[in-house]
């Protein structure tokens, strides 16, 4: 019983990480329809910089995150005026083609400067141990889960109680009326790749706590970001979470009841399993 | 001019193992041939009927399983075991396609991706098919009918085309019939296909079926060709998805884009893969990646749209 209580509370803690990143994954694809498939490699990104900060400049994960969403917001941005915007005119699959080149570019690249060696941020301000009843969790993956969270909620509240949030959402709703109203859809679409990039740069810093670097540590990381998008629905922060947890719990729980070999392939069925139900994902709209 | 030019590739096909005849040479061709047919494949489902997957490698998989366990256990022939493979990647589109292609668009796609994502990992954990160590074929002497030939690769390289021949001619034909017109139909919109009378879940399923059948051909090749496969080889990600890229290349829903696509992206990676992935960091990775992102900068529409506009001025000027 115990075991099963720890390995729930280990899956929330990562779950609410992955919510993160996919919050930043399916605001993009909300707002744009584009599906960014380097969004792993943002997330890789996003760890180095945290390393970088912390091995160069002896600056703390925690305190380095700004910085880094900072640093992920302008990566965002390049990439959109480099990259996306000018296979806007394609198709979905020119898209696609396009990000997947880009992620191949990025891990090339850290793996060219950075090398592949495994990297690991050491002793920080949340370094230590918790222990709540019979459940014994580290205590950056706590700081970690309750940062993502913070900054989850951060983004439910620009994205429903702003202007800039209004105007987004407008956009994703119906661009040419959005443009009818005044919204400026161009300068919504740059915003939703700083925003979104931002997102999975602050998951990055809160995940190199305490996970290890390495170039292609986006891979997996990506693939359940984007299954927990889908999971939860496209276009739907909401959703996005909901599933996020979701995903991280049973992936854990199943490492723990069945064999840790068979955890993400039954993680990978509940997908399959919730979308025959319901097609639009747990939140989407049909 | 135009008309003469499927004739004057055929000839340069034909001729290239004996004008290159090195055997890296030979191991690029073979390779462009084999990816050229993965994505003609991919294409049926991915580009016509315009049902995106990520997940081909599991046909590749089961064609290359299939035939190698039926000749490590009762001997059969490759030929007949790359029949029965193809069979059971149908059958297995089929069942998995049936409550997959409800899902539209990028749910779809996500689906793929997972249901190659859990066949890789039941094969890698799973004994009975060798599991993690894989499957060696046994080593027998070259003849036609056992499918390997060692002294020279060049036999190799006529499979290999005659494969990429048959996916073709698969193509065309379903591009001039009605199921063709059915499945652009679909792809272009769905609800407006089904309003006027396409079955969509049928014409899908064909699509599906016929698409994992010349991909479950290729797996039981690339096992003749190399002789060792395991789950890590035959049934990984990126195999799925450089089938697609090949594809959406050379110019999704268009025959001879895949073609198109392998002659550029396989090259490309195995001659920066030679040239600087010696360097064990990630220069060919930087190279390739770059160039993807240049090629689908400059041309959205992949190289076959390029080749129209081309055709459009030679056409003129002659």
């Amino acid at each position: 019983m115990d075991v099963l209580a720890q390995s729930v509370a280990s899956g929330l803690l990562l779950g609410l990480i992955l919510a993160l990143s996919a919050a930043g994954l399916t605001l993009i694809w909300g707002v744009m329809d584009v599906v960014n498939f380097a969004h792993g490699d943002f997330l890789m990104l996003g760890m180095y910089a945290t390393f970088f900060a912390w091995s160069f400049f002896g600056v703390d994960p925690l305190i380095a995150l700004p910085g880094v969403v900072i640093v992920l917001g302008l990566v965002g941005a390049v990439v959109y005026l480099a990259v996306i915007r000018p296979v806007l005119r394609g198709s979905v699959l020119a898209q696609i083609f396009a990000t997947f080149g880009l992620g191949i570019l990025l891990r090339g690249l850290a793996q060219f400067f950075f090398t592949p060696q495994f990297r690991q941020v050491g002793e920080t301000i949340s370094s230590g141990g918790v222990v709540l009843g019979p459940v014994a969790v580290g205590r950056p993956q706590v700081v970690a889960a309750v940062g993502a969270l913070i900054v989850t909620l951060l983004l439910f509240g620009l994205l429903d109680r702003t202007t800039i949030g209004t105007a987004l959402r407008a956009t994703a709703e119906d661009r040419v009326a959005a443009e009818l109203m005044g919204i400026d859809t161009a300068r919504m679409y740059a915003l939703s790749w700083v925003i979104g990039a931002g997102c999975v740069g602050a998951a990055g810093a809160l995940l190199a706590t305490y996970y290890p670097i390495f170039p292609d540590v986006g891979a997996v990381f990506g693939l359940l970001a984007f299954i927990t998008v889908a999971l939860g629905g496209f276009g739907s922060v909401g959703g996005a979470m909901l599933a996020g947890v979701l995903l991280g719990v049973v992936t854990d729980v199943a490492g723990i009841l069945v064999d840790p070999v068979y955890k993400f392939a039954i993680a990978y069925s509940l997908y399959l399993v919730v979308l025959f139900v319901r097609p639009q994902g747990l939140l989407g709209r049909a | 001019m135009i008309r003469w030019l499927p004739l004057v590739a055929l000839a340069a096909a034909l001729a290239y193992p004996l004008v290159l005849g090195s055997p890296a040479a030979i191991n690029i061709g073979v390779l462009v041939l084999l990816y050229a047919t993965l994505g003609t494949a991919w294409n049926i489902l991915g580009g016509y009927a315009g049902q995106v997957s990520f997940g081909h490698a599991v046909f590749f998989g089961t064609g290359a399983y299939t035939s190698t366990l039926l000749l490590q256990h009762l001997g059969l022939t490759p030929w007949l075991g790359m029949l029965a493979g193809a069979a059971v990647a149908a059958a297995l589109a089929l069942v998995v396609g049936y409550p997959t292609f409800r899902l539209a668009g990028h749910y779809f796609a996500i689906a793929t991706i997972v249901v190659g994502e859990i066949a890789h990992t039941l094969v890698r954990s799973s004994d009975v098919v060798g599991g993690a160590r894989g499957l060696f074929l046994p080593i027998l002497p070259t003849a036609l009918i056992n499918y390997q030939f060692q002294e020279t690769r060049v036999p190799y390289y006529f499979v290999a085309l005659a494969l990429y021949a048959l996916a073709l001619a698969v193509t065309l034909l379903i591009e001039r019939r009605r199921i063709g017109y059915y499945l652009r139909a679909i792809r272009e919109d769905q609800a407006a296909a089904r309003s006027v009378g396409v079955s969509v879940p049928r014409y899908k399923l064909a699509a599906g079926a016929v698409s994992a059948a010349l991909t479950a051909l290729c797996g039981t090749f690339y096992a003749q060709y190399v002789l060792f496969i395991d789950a890590d080889s035959v049934f990984p990600l990126s195999l799925s998805i450089l089938v697609a890229l090949v594809a959406i290349l050379g110019g999704a829903g268009r025959a001879y884009g895949p073609f198109l696509g392998a002659c550029i992206l396989v090259p490309l990676s195995e001659l920066t893969r030679i040239q600087f992935g010696g360097t064990g960091r990630g220069a060919d990775l930087v190279i390739y990646g770059a160039l993807i992102v240049l090629v689908s900068v400059a041309q959205p529409g992949g190289l076959a749209a390029a080749g129209d506009g081309l055709t459009r001025r030679l056409a003129r000027a002659s």
